[in-house]
């Protein structure tokens, strides 16, 4: 314990010292040197420093603005909190995430109940994934292993225009492609509901799966395939047993990232799924999820009222929501680049 | 043995039928809108505002309101996504607060467009009273559009080989002098293509200009950066689903679909082809 501190104590004063030459220079770079005092170069000497100066003040301003990531992250954080706060001191935390009845206009009681829209969120974000995990491991591996390498060439972009497609021309075609279709396949009324909106979602997070499964799979070592394929295994094989385990934490990462945007996807559920308030029981109800429904009504609500910072509460469940999310990816894969090297 | 070809045929025929899926579904979906948008569009769609309550007329000030948005969207993403990408690949050392600047570039990108919204409301629209307005909009744009451009910089700088810097270096330039003389030249066209993708994406949101200043509709231009707008993918969203005749305007909802579609895979085909050409002509 004690030498630990020690350690850290000289540490930090490492630091403290390269922290001050950083700032005014090694002590002989400042002490003139026996050729400098011969010759007049003050003016030299002076542009040195003034150039170190201007150094630092550079370093200082790209520092900023590299900073400024975690200030927006956390700023966010706060905006949503300060705002969500006055929602939970009128609503008990009990009632916003049990209750079933979101009904913030009602003339008798108003209930502010998440649940229904939460398992809206859960039963469209299974849905996409149930279609894009299977369809996206298998682009990548098709593009990994199968796909000559001019035809990856080619697809790769392809994958890169399906992500630049906007998402209300997605939910558009949600609504006039998709839509009539499901309707005559299951015999309802109209195609708005959770498999349509679960089946844009997967479009949507297809191309993130893509990527970056292919990426895994491309960095597992050419050792691993080369070693499965001399011992007699086909190339199917090969893929099934040795890459795709060697490749999973990368896969899976994938898998989460696609997860949070299908999650935090606003317009394509918001056109697609119907928006009944009503608790979904299936995949065939039309749902409300919580990205459609602040988008429905932070429109029409009066500002600085319960509604208006419920609205923002549902924003913080989120980024909460998202924010693991991502993070469970990023340590999976940051463990994944670990082992790499 | 002829067992274990067959299973791969048969895998390999899965994968491909995977592939074959992704694609239908694109060209399927760009089929569609390219046939019944192509009806829609004619040199007065494109030049006139929405008249007759949006069932007649062009989409000249959607296109214009997407177009202004856009400008503040680069003005504010661009420059703050280089000089980060710059921190981050030329200055940072490998410490705990360059991993923590890395995580939350990571994370803020993953933040759904709905919350930066809220954010955008609250800070720009109520707190620094910009209103809901073309600043406001392309101001929350430009956070959202943060993450991408950063990263998409940082790709650029990586691909300087390293002894440029070091040449440069070693001839007694400073840190500053051979990013700025070595470094920069060569990354800032890739750097470019990279935030151009950055804001063809942001163009095509919806979800963050929702409350920050889209307006319904609006029969003349914005006159200044405080005015409302209307947005090209906001008022597909209306036609859509918020018109009173849905039906009538079905063609015209295609039409603006389709003006968006070229719109932002013209700009993303555009970065794309040129980042192509880049990597093919450069031999370091």
């Amino acid at each position: 314990m004690k030498g630990l501190s020690k350690g850290r104590w000289s540490e930090s004063a490492l630091w403290v010292s390269s922290l001050i030459e950083k700032l005014w220079g090694r002590a002989e770079d400042i002490a003139p040197s026996p050729s400098e005092t011969a010759s007049p170069s003050r003016s030299f000497m002076k542009k040195k420093t003034i150039g170190r100066w201007k150094e630092s003040a550079i370093k200082a301003f790209f520092f900023t603005n590299g900073v400024l990531a975690i200030i927006f992250l956390i700023g966010i954080f706060a905006v949503l909190l300060s705002t969500a706060i006055p929602a939970f001191k009128e609503i008990p935390l009990k009632e916003f995430f049990g209750n079933r009845t979101w009904d913030p206009t009602s003339p008798e009681k108003a209930q502010y109940g998440l649940l229904s829209m939460i398992v809206s969120t859960l039963i469209c974000t299974t849905g996409a994934l149930l279609v894009a995990i299977p369809i996206g491991l298998g682009v990548a591996a098709y593009l990994s292993d199968v796909a000559h390498w001019r035809v990856r060439e080619i697809i790769k972009p392809i994958v890169e225009i399906l992500a630049g497609i906007p998402s209300v021309v997605t939910g558009f075609l949600g609504i006039v492609l998709f839509g009539p279709v499901i309707a005559k396949i299951f015999h309802t009324g109209h195609g708005l509901n959770a498999v349509n909106g679960s089946f844009l979602l997967a479009i949507m997070a297809l191309p993130t799966i893509i990527s970056i499964s292919e990426d895994s799979l491309n960095a597992v070592p050419s050792a691993y395939t080369e070693a499965s394929l001399a011992l007699g295994g086909s190339r199917w094989q090969t893929l099934v047993r040795v890459k795709i385990p060697a490749a999973l934490s990368g896969i899976i990462a994938s898998f989460m990232l696609g997860l949070g945007r299908a999650i935090g996807e606003t317009m394509t559920v918001l056109m697609a799924t119907g928006n009944a308030r009503a608790f979904p029981h299936g995949f065939l109800e039309s749902v409300r999820t919580m990205t459609a429904n602040i988008a429905i009504e932070l429109g029409e609500v009066p500002y600085y009222t319960t509604h208006y910072y419920a609205l923002f509460a549902i924003g913080l469940v989120l980024f909460i929501m998202t924010f693991i999310v991502n993070l469970i990816a990023d340590v999976i894969l940051n463990k994944y680049q670990q082992r790499e090297l | 043995m002829k067992k274990k070809k067959v299973i791969q045929f048969i895998g390999f025929m899965l994968l491909r039928f995977c592939l074959y899926t992704v694609l239908a579904i694109l060209l399927l979906f760009l089929y569609d809108i390219g046939k019944k948008g192509g009806g829609a569009i004619s040199w007065e769609f494109l030049s006139q505002p929405p008249r007759r309550g949006m069932t007649q007329g062009g989409i000249f000030p959607a296109i214009m309101g997407t177009f202004l948005v856009t400008i503040v969207t680069a003005v504010l993403a661009i420059p703050l996504g280089m000089f980060a990408a710059i921190y981050l690949n030329e200055y940072a050392k490998q410490t705990r607060l360059t991993r923590i600047i890395r995580l939350s570039i990571r994370n803020l990108s993953g933040v759904p467009s709905i919350v930066y919204g809220l954010f955008g409301v609250i800070l720009f629209v109520n707190i620094l009273k910009f209103g809901t307005s073309i600043l406001s909009a392309g101001l929350t744009l430009g956070l959202l559009t943060l993450p991408w451009t950063i990263t998409a910089s940082e790709e650029a700088l990586k691909t300087i080989p390293n002894s440029y810097r070091e040449g440069s270096l070693a001839l007694g330039a400073t840190k500053w002098q051979s990013i700025r003389t070595n470094v920069l030249p060569y990354a800032i066209p890739g750097m470019l293509t990279g935030t151009v993708l950055g804001l063809a994406r942001a163009a095509g949101e919806t979800a963050p200009i929702l409350f920050t200043g889209a307006a319904f509709y609006l029969p003349y231009l914005p006159k200044s950066l405080s005015d409302q707008f209307m947005a090209l993918p906001y008022h597909l969203y209306i036609l859509a689903t918020q018109h009173h005749a849905i039906q009538q305007v079905r063609p015209l909802a295609y039409g603006t679909a389709l003006v968006l579609i070229v719109l932002v895979l013209g700009l993303n085909m555009t970065a794309i082809v040129i980042r192509y050409r880049m990597r093919r002509k450069r031999r370091w």
